[in-house]
């Protein structure tokens, strides 16, 4: 097990070498970063352009230049941002924090609940309740997330204060506008709309996924044996069944986890959430290399790292797959 | 005459399917006596696994039950699910074919032995572990200490067949089903794998129902045989009387498809299984029959004696028996 | 006398009724119903729509009447309203919906070639090849869809050799190769998995005993075999593409073919706007046909899976 987990990990770092480079090739082509600079500051010396090509590491060489950068942002030499000359840590600090915040709700919610439903349809298939699920499963992947969120604004912010008075859930942001500070209560009311918008995603995506895994287990020969024994219907549900089907589940689950980093930019837009979505629209809108290639870096790293893990937990779940 | 371990009377297996309901078991008789190896033979579709899966209540819920299986006792046709549970596994276990899919594959071999244990017997999970290795050296595993912290997947074929065969005995059950338990096994295994049965029938004093559709398998280990056809028994006999004096010309048909060396062309039985949505009125062999008579369409034929055997041919009486 | 008792009336009597493959898979999709209906609804919507100038009332950039003429709540004469410079939403939603059909149709029918031919071969194949394209297509799916988007979707439009061929960034053309290119590493997944099942199945091992050649065996019997899962992955490739463009055209970076020129996402993308300001109808229809579009070719797919599914012959 732990050489595959070492061989697993050697494959990694390699790779997280290369996808940053490919990364860095993109944007270099997509963005145009010595335009973009050009262009937000029209007044820039050849001197201060050249700075900048030198600290981004926009060398005409791809290579050297990737590897220029590569250096500087190992050892924490962040290049500030083109459009106001910040510091981009901070802001992108910020952005992290919220959306992690966000995505882990809203992960966590949905999982459990997609799980558990997915489990309850299983176990009378073709029945009201397996169709009833189902079918609400069926609606909820075909509703694109920002349709759900513009018709949840819609009921919450106009006409629920039409009807009611006041607003119930607010439609944006992480606190009211001007607040300061930490108040847990006022940070839950705002989460709750966008984190019920990206859970209703996954709890129809899991319910689906569980049914369809458990169902496949259910029919194995091992259930078979398993009732033979005279166990009760629970523990071969739970030791047998769900065991084995979860193994699936948990594997895309590590995946979905890992993608979920840069996988809210719809609905943070909408709901005008501060996160990782908003710092990747404006900064990529402006064409800011030094404030993407870091935003890049984390996700590259969390795919890779949950790429990583999904096939870890696969592994340790499935001793079929050890043999590898 | 020793005691009966499994009597089944007029056992009738319904499922309901999209095209209709199919009556795979139409009316089976059948006894098994204490620690006797006794053949169900029959071919795909002759209802004989059906039969017993609905004995140890492993159908599906779109099957109808009717008739009478008495187990050591205990009426299994309508019972409990508490029932159910605690007959099978302890009183009555089952193997199956593919050893592969039915052990689970994500659970080491020990514990799955010691899982059977548990279920019947209070014994702490150490006290099961140390059972299951005992097992194991009983079925022939080498190194049964070390086997049994591995999964399913690290054993070869005949392995596993052995390890099933520990998990089913475990609770020293007076009947074991082997349903088909060579039949995905080299013939080398096979011959294997029918010692260890016998092995454990001795030793534990288990009755055994062998279920296959392999007369050779039969003839090395079986006293009696139960002939099935199209959800019948149509033949019960000693297993010398089955090949000596075949009584059913389905039995016959069977035996006379068998390669022998010497004759060089194979003598299949004529015509096809029989559609159990619509099976033929009367007796379902009629329509392979070389002997059938209008007689035959009238009633379905009961099994009676004759000779030392059973059977349900009406014109068994007349019918010259050839070896 | 075998011949004779094979032929009697008691034989033909007992046979099973034949029922072709095919007509079972028929079967049990139109036991589904929700499919069955949305059978129906997609075919009138795309009737529809393919009968645009007939089918609609206006031009796609005409407005409906003489100033004041701008967010007017639907009535007789612009049944589904009108939007921000006086133009019908009802014409619009049907132009919308048929740039967006096209280019979902279009981008999965290139997706599902592509897919297929690079799906066997790694399958088939094996290797070393199929190791890579497997980490590689892993990878790609693995990253947030609408950032690799974005991204890709710049890093083409840059590259000016490219333009004449793929168009420009705003058009039709381009956003068509763009989900093509996305689309075909999802297809690609499901039928290398279908090869590979099928690979070490009986039937081929008995065609390559035969002598027949590798392409032979991909042609003739592992993709007709596999034409189940293709046309489920096609479906789910329309549906993607479909809310892909829409997404696209929520941030601006959709087609913009020119003159007024509309597509369902850019109607959809103009729905946030008018949440705040309480233009119901400019929300809530363009999103009721995305979501229709949407559920109907779902249920199709979902339905399809289940009626080719060779598992759910396992029953019986």
């Amino acid at each position: 097990m732990l050489r595959f987990v070492i061989r697993r990990l050697a494959w990694a770092v390699p790779t997280l070498f290369l996808v940053t480079f490919l990364v860095y090739i993109a944007l270099r082509i997509g963005t145009n970063p010595v335009e973009s600079y050009k262009r937000i500051n029209p007044r820039a010396t050849p001197a201060k352009i050249q700075q900048y090509i030198d600290k981004n590491g926009l060398d005409p060489n791809y290579v050297r230049g990737y590897f220029r950068w590569l250096v500087n942002f190992v050892t924490l030499d962040w290049p500030r941002s083109i459009k106001g000359s910040r510091e981009v840590w901070p802001q992108l600090k910020d952005a992290l924090a919220n959306t992690l915040r966000l995505g882990a709700a809203a992960s966590v919610v949905g999982i459990f609940f997609g799980l558990m439903l997915g489990v309850y349809a299983a176990l009378r298939p073709g029945g009201r309740r397996d169709v009833g699920v189902n079918t609400a499963a069926f609606v909820g992947i075909s509703i694109p997330p920002y349709v759900s969120a513009i018709l949840l604004q819609l009921l919450f912010a106009v006409y629920w204060s039409r009807w009611f008075g006041s607003t119930l859930f607010p439609t944006s942001g992480v606190y009211p506008p001007g607040h300061t500070g930490f108040n847990l209560l006022l940070m839950l009311k705002h989460m709750v709309l966008p984190v019920t918008v990206v859970a209703i995603q996954i709890i129809a995506v899991y319910a689906r996924y569980m049914r369809s895994s458990l169902l496949d287990v259910l029919s194995s020969e091992y259930m078979r044996t398993a009732r033979s024994k005279g166990i009760s219907e629970r523990r071969v549900l739970f030791k047998h069944g769900l065991r084995n089907a979860l193994i699936p589940v948990v594997t895309i689950a590590a995946l979905d986890v890992g993608s979920i980093v840069g996988g809210l930019i719809i609905t943070e837009n909408i709901f005008s959430y501060p996160g990782m979505g908003k710092y990747f629209l404006s900064s990529f809108g402006e064409g800011d290399f030094p404030l993407l290639m870091p935003w890049m870096v984390i996700i590259v790293a969390s795919v890779l790292l949950f790429n990583l893990l999904a096939d870890v937990s696969y592994a340790w779940l499935d001793p079929r797959i050890r043999l590898e | 005459m020793s005691t009966s371990v499994l009597q089944v009377r007029d056992l009738k297996v319904t499922f309901a399917t999209p095209l209709g309901p199919l009556v795979a078991v139409r009316g089976v008789d059948l006894d098994v006596s204490a620690g006797e190896m006794t053949a169900v033979v029959g071919e795909s579709g002759s209802g004989k696994s059906v039969s017993f899966l609905a004995a140890m209540g492993l159908l599906p819920k779109s099957a109808t039950i009717e008739g009478s299986v008495v187990l050591d006792g205990h009426q299994l046709v309508g019972a409990s699910p508490k029932l159910m549970r605690s007959v099978r596994g302890r009183l009555m276990s089952m193997i199956f074919q593919d050893p592969l899919s039915a052990l689970n594959p994500v659970h080491r071999i020990g514990a799955q032995i010691a899982e059977m244990l548990r279920a019947h017997q209070t014994m702490s999970e150490r006290a099961a572990r140390a059972r299951a290795v005992e097992l194991l050296e009983i079925v022939g595993i080498p190194q049964p200490g070390d086997r049994a912290l591995q999964y399913p997947h690290e054993f070869s074929g005949g392995m596993r067949q052995r390890v099933v065969i520990a998990m089913a005995i475990a609770n020293s059950p007076k009947l074991l089903i082997a349903d088909e338990p060579t039949t995905a096994l080299d013939v080398t295994v096979q011959a294997q794998i029918l010692e260890v049965i016998q092995k454990v029938q001795a030793q534990f004093g288990t009755a055994v129902v062998l279920i296959t559709h392999d007369l050779g398998v039969v003839a090395r280990v079986c006293e009696r045989v139960n002939v099935m056809y199209a959800g019948r028994v149509v033949e019960r006999a000693a297993i010398h009387d089955i090949f000596d004096a075949p009584t059913h010309p389905y039995t016959r048909g069977l035996l006379a498809s068998l390669p022998q060396a010497g004759v060089e062309r194979l003598v299949p039985i004529a015509g096809f299984p029989p559609n159990m949505l619509r099976p033929p009125s009367g007796c379902a062999f009629r329509t392979r029959c070389a002997h059938a008579i209008d007689a035959c369409g009238a009633g379905v034929p009961e099994l009676r004696p004759q000779g030392e055997s059973m059977t349900a041919c009406i014109r068994s009486g007349e019918l010259t028996v050839s070896a | 006398m075998s011949n004779e008792l094979v032929n009697s009336p008691a034989v033909r009597e007992a046979a099973v009724p034949v029922v072709s493959p095919r007509r079972m898979a028929f079967n049990r999709f139109v036991s589904h119903k929700a499919a069955v209906v949305s059978v129906f609804v997609l075919a009138i919507l795309v009737v529809f729509v393919a009968l645009s100038p007939l089918t609609a009332r206006y031009g796609v950039n005409q407005s409906v009447q003489a100033p004041p003429n701008s967010f007017l709540p639907p009535r007789a004469n612009a049944w589904l309203g009108t939007d921000d410079i006086g133009r019908d939403l009802y014409s619009r939603l049907i132009y919308g919906v048929r740039v967006s059909l096209i280019i979902g149709l279009f981008s999965a029918i290139i997706s599902v070639l592509i897919g297929c031919v690079v799906g066997a071969v790694a399958g088939f194949r094996g290797g070393r090849f199929d190791d890579v394209v497997m980490r590689v297509t892993d990878l790609f799916l693995a990253f947030p869809f609408l950032v690799t988007l974005l991204v890709m979707r710049n890093m083409l439009g840059a590259i000016s050799w490219l333009t004449p061929i793929i168009g420009k960034v705003s058009s039709v053309r381009f956003i068509i190769v763009l989900f093509s290119i996305f689309g075909w590493m999802g297809v690609a997944r499901i039928v290398r998995g279908q090869v590979l099942a099928l690979k070490e199945r009986e039937f081929i091992e008995a065609a390559r005993a035969v002598g027949a050649t590798r392409r032979y065996i991909v042609r003739r019997h592992l993709l007709p075999n596999s034409i189940g899962p293709i046309m489920v992955a096609l479906t789910f490739s329309v549906v993607s593409a479909i809310i892909g463009e829409s997404t696209l055209a929520f941030f601006g970076y959709g087609p913009q073919a020119g003159d007024g020129a509309t597509s369902l996402g850019i109607l959809v993308g103009q729905a946030k706007g008018a949440v705040n300001t309480g233009f119901w109808w400019l929300a809530l229809f363009p999103c009721l046909t995305l979501v229709t579009i949407a559920l109907t070719i779902n249920f199709i797919g979902d339905a399809l899976r289940d009626a080719t599914d060779p598992r759910m012959q396992k029953d019986g």
